[in-house]
């Protein structure tokens, strides 16, 4: 099988490094164009491609990303669309993670998204409205057909409930930085990083740490004690924010390079 | 799709396969927190007595009924009881679940409420409740529906609330709950979500309920006390669905009460713009919950409509999805065109202006009605008044001469 997300993760600790995590919705501004810039992505130094999936009703997102997702709806993208990126993002040399709203996994069926995804090359799924509690069906898949599954904690969490989810963590923890949406922030404070410390007292498993991060000196500064630093809203600005696909990938490639230099400066 | 459903597990907050807790996990602990107080308020005496103050002396409770029998003529002279919950104060059911929620708020040491609202009966409430405890209050509107029901805009302002229209999306009633959730996200430690119908994550639907089944049980005991035995029927409008809910619960266990919802056939189930969601869709995840969704095949929410506004809404309450799979309570709908017949027909015979949600429910009753005949017994849930629905009726009936264009539709 195709190189995992805990192997990239295992790999960048021996490297001394946090691993640089990249999300991009497909669709956005077309299937192709957002194929195309994950590959970009990729090439310009990101580890482990988050593939989103535009959904009508994305609660956890803030207006960069919210903005994009219902563009790429507009333009008519489809769930099965994630699939070519995903094999894309493969073939580029990186694990793809899925990233999406959990009523578009239970619509196609659980089983069915699983296999479907395995084959394209998928790694595993990021499940933002989904708690272990509701994931029966979604284990089960994941187990059957290998996938990581990536649950998440939060600085709301209680030490019983990053304990609960955790146990039913694969690939790493997704550790939330603070109480919100998606999107860019001045500061990433002291509550990613004791997130990190209190979900690190009950595992073993990576803990990557997600909102906010936008430059590298916060991937530097989040570097510092996390096992990967994902980006969102900051990489999807690049593209709604270009006048044409062209700058778009230029400024896309410009930050992943930032970005990857401040995961490997942070310790 | 029975293969999808989560299984039935004995958890709290599932209907059967439906309800449950899909949420991000940084709303667990409030949501726990929630289910936590509203279990010892509906123990304590001191919460309970509060409660209870506040119905008599506040809203107006106990709300009377009205048989009206020049409407039932029309209803195949069936005997129709009406539940006058559009004579609560600030004009709906939604004031029950309101005042609970907010003093539930002050129990739990938190300051400020937010809340989602669609024609703006639910927004009003909020912001009345929150003035009278001294709570900060925001109010989520899609910005379609601040436009349409401006005056309520204005309400809500008055009574010290801040009202933020939301762009997004088809800027209705299912954007506002996507902004109300992010702002919860973002401000739960200090903030109470009073969602405002049977829906979202566990404890909402079942607490909701829990604070409209007064409805109900008024009813019930009034009923019997001036017909001398229990209804054939009782009828409801069903959008997220509190109200039926209310009127239901306490006639659950009365076997020989049949309970029927009435949802929004808009323009026609077969124009695909209506909400009626027993009637064409399948189950799925909105707003936190697992129930009845209107989704295309990929599962992307599908816009609602309805005249009314209150009933626009793509999903509906786990506990109806249950109600309904299990036979206990049927569900049929009301186009626009039924709903606002029956909405004059009320007008001209009994002298009470409903509120365009209730009128589906006169709708249903005109139907069921004619087919129990002379010796049929109705109990009707007149959820709210019609006074927030004037402009829509005025243009929709040619009231006022040269209406402004725009406006309800």
């Amino acid at each position: 099988m195709s190189i995992g997300v805990g192997e990239v993760l295992q790999r960048c600790r021996e490297e001394d490094r946090a691993a640089l995590v990249g999300y991009l919705p497909v669709g956005f501004p077309d299937v192709p164009g957002s194929v195309d810039a994950m590959v970009a992505m990729v090439e310009a130094g990101v580890d482990i491609v988050e593939v989103g999936v535009p959904y009508s009703d994305p609660l956890m997102d803030g207006p960069v990303i919210a903005y994009a997702a219902d563009q790429a709806l507009r333009r008519g993208v489809h769930v099965a669309d994630v699939f070519t990126a995903t094999r894309a993002v493969r073939d580029a040399g990186a694990p793809p993670l899925v990233m999406s709203y959990w009523n578009l996994i239970l619509r196609q069926g659980p089983q069915e998204f699983a296999r479907r995804l395995a084959a394209a090359g998928g790694a595993g799924i990021i499940t933002p409205d989904l708690i272990p509690d509701e994931a029966g069906a979604w284990i089960e898949a994941s187990d059957l057909t290998g996938l990581d599954r990536i649950f998440l904690v939060a600085p709301s969490s209680t030490e019983q409930r990053i304990a609960a989810v955790t146990q039913q963590c694969r690939g790493f923890v997704y550790a939330v930085s603070h109480m919100g949406v998606t999107g860019a922030r001045t500061s990433m404070g002291d509550a990613a990083s004791v997130i990190v410390e209190r979900t690190r007292a009950v595992t073993d498993k990576p803990v990557c740490v997600g909102l906010g991060v936008s430059n590298g000196a916060q991937a530097a500064e989040v570097a510092a004690y996390a096992d990967g630093v994902i980006v969102g809203s900051a990489l999807v600005r690049c593209l709604t924010e270009a006048q044409d696909a062209e700058s778009g990938t230029k400024a896309l490639r410009e930050l992943v390079a930032e970005l990857a230099e401040g995961v490997r400066s942070g310790r | 799709m029975t293969d999808l459903r989560p299984q039935p597990l004995a958890r709290p907050g599932r209907f059967g396969p439906f309800g449950g807790r899909y949420v991000p996990e940084a709303l667990i602990p409030a949501l726990e927190e929630l289910d936590e107080a509203r279990h010892k308020a509906m123990v304590d005496p001191e919460f309970l007595g509060e409660l209870e103050r506040l119905h008599r002396t506040y809203t107006g409770r106990p709300s009377i009924i009205t048989e009206v029998p020049r409407f039932a003529e029309h209803a195949g002279g069936a005997r129709i009881i009406l539940k006058r919950e559009d004579l609560n104060h600030t004009g709906s059911h939604k004031i029950n679940n309101v005042l609970a929620q907010a003093l539930l708020t002050k129990r739990m040491g938190k300051t400020r409420v937010i809340a989602e609202t669609g024609a703006g009966q639910h927004g009003v409430a909020t912001a009345t409740a929150a003035a009278l405890m001294g709570l900060e209050c925001v109010i989520y509107m899609g910005k379609v529906d601040t436009e349409r029901q401006a005056l309520n805009v204005a309400r809500m302002r008055m009574l010290g609330a801040t009202v933020v229209a939301v762009p997004t999306g088809s800027a209705t009633l299912k954007d506002a709950i996507n902004d109300a959730l992010r702002d919860w996200v973002t401000n739960v430690g200090h903030t109470h979500y009073i969602l405002g119908t049977v829906t979202g994550p566990h404890p909402f639907p079942e607490m909701v309920r829990d604070f409209h089944r007064i409805i109900g049980v008024e009813a019930r005991g009034q009923v019997l006390d001036v017909t001398g035995r229990l209804p054939d029927a009782v009828i409801a409008c069903v959008g997220g669905g509190s109200n039926a809910m209310g009127i239901f619960h306490r006639f659950i266990d009365d076997a020989g009460v049949r309970l029927v919802g009435i949802e929004a056939g808009g323009e026609g189930v077969a124009s695909g713009r209506h909400a009626a969601r027993f009637a064409a869709s399948e189950p799925g995840v909105l707003h936190g919950t697992f129930s009845y969704l209107m989704q295309d095949d990929d599962g992307q929410t599908l816009e609602s409509h309805s005249i009314s506004a209150g009933l626009d809404y793509p999903s509906v309450g786990p506990e109806h999805a249950f109600l309904r799979d299990s036979g206990r309570a049927e569900y049929r709908y009301a186009t626009d065109e039924q709903a606002m017949s029956a909405f004059q027909l009320l007008c001209r015979t009994e002298g009470i202006i409903p509120a365009l949600e209730s009128a589906h429910a006169l709708a249903g009753a005109i139907e069921v009605g004619r087919e129990l005949g002379r010796d049929g017994l109705l109990l009707v849930n007149l959820s709210g008044r019609g006074d927030k629905d004037m402009h829509t009726a005025a243009q929709y009936f040619g009231l006022i001469d040269d209406a402004p264009a725009g406006g309800a539709q």
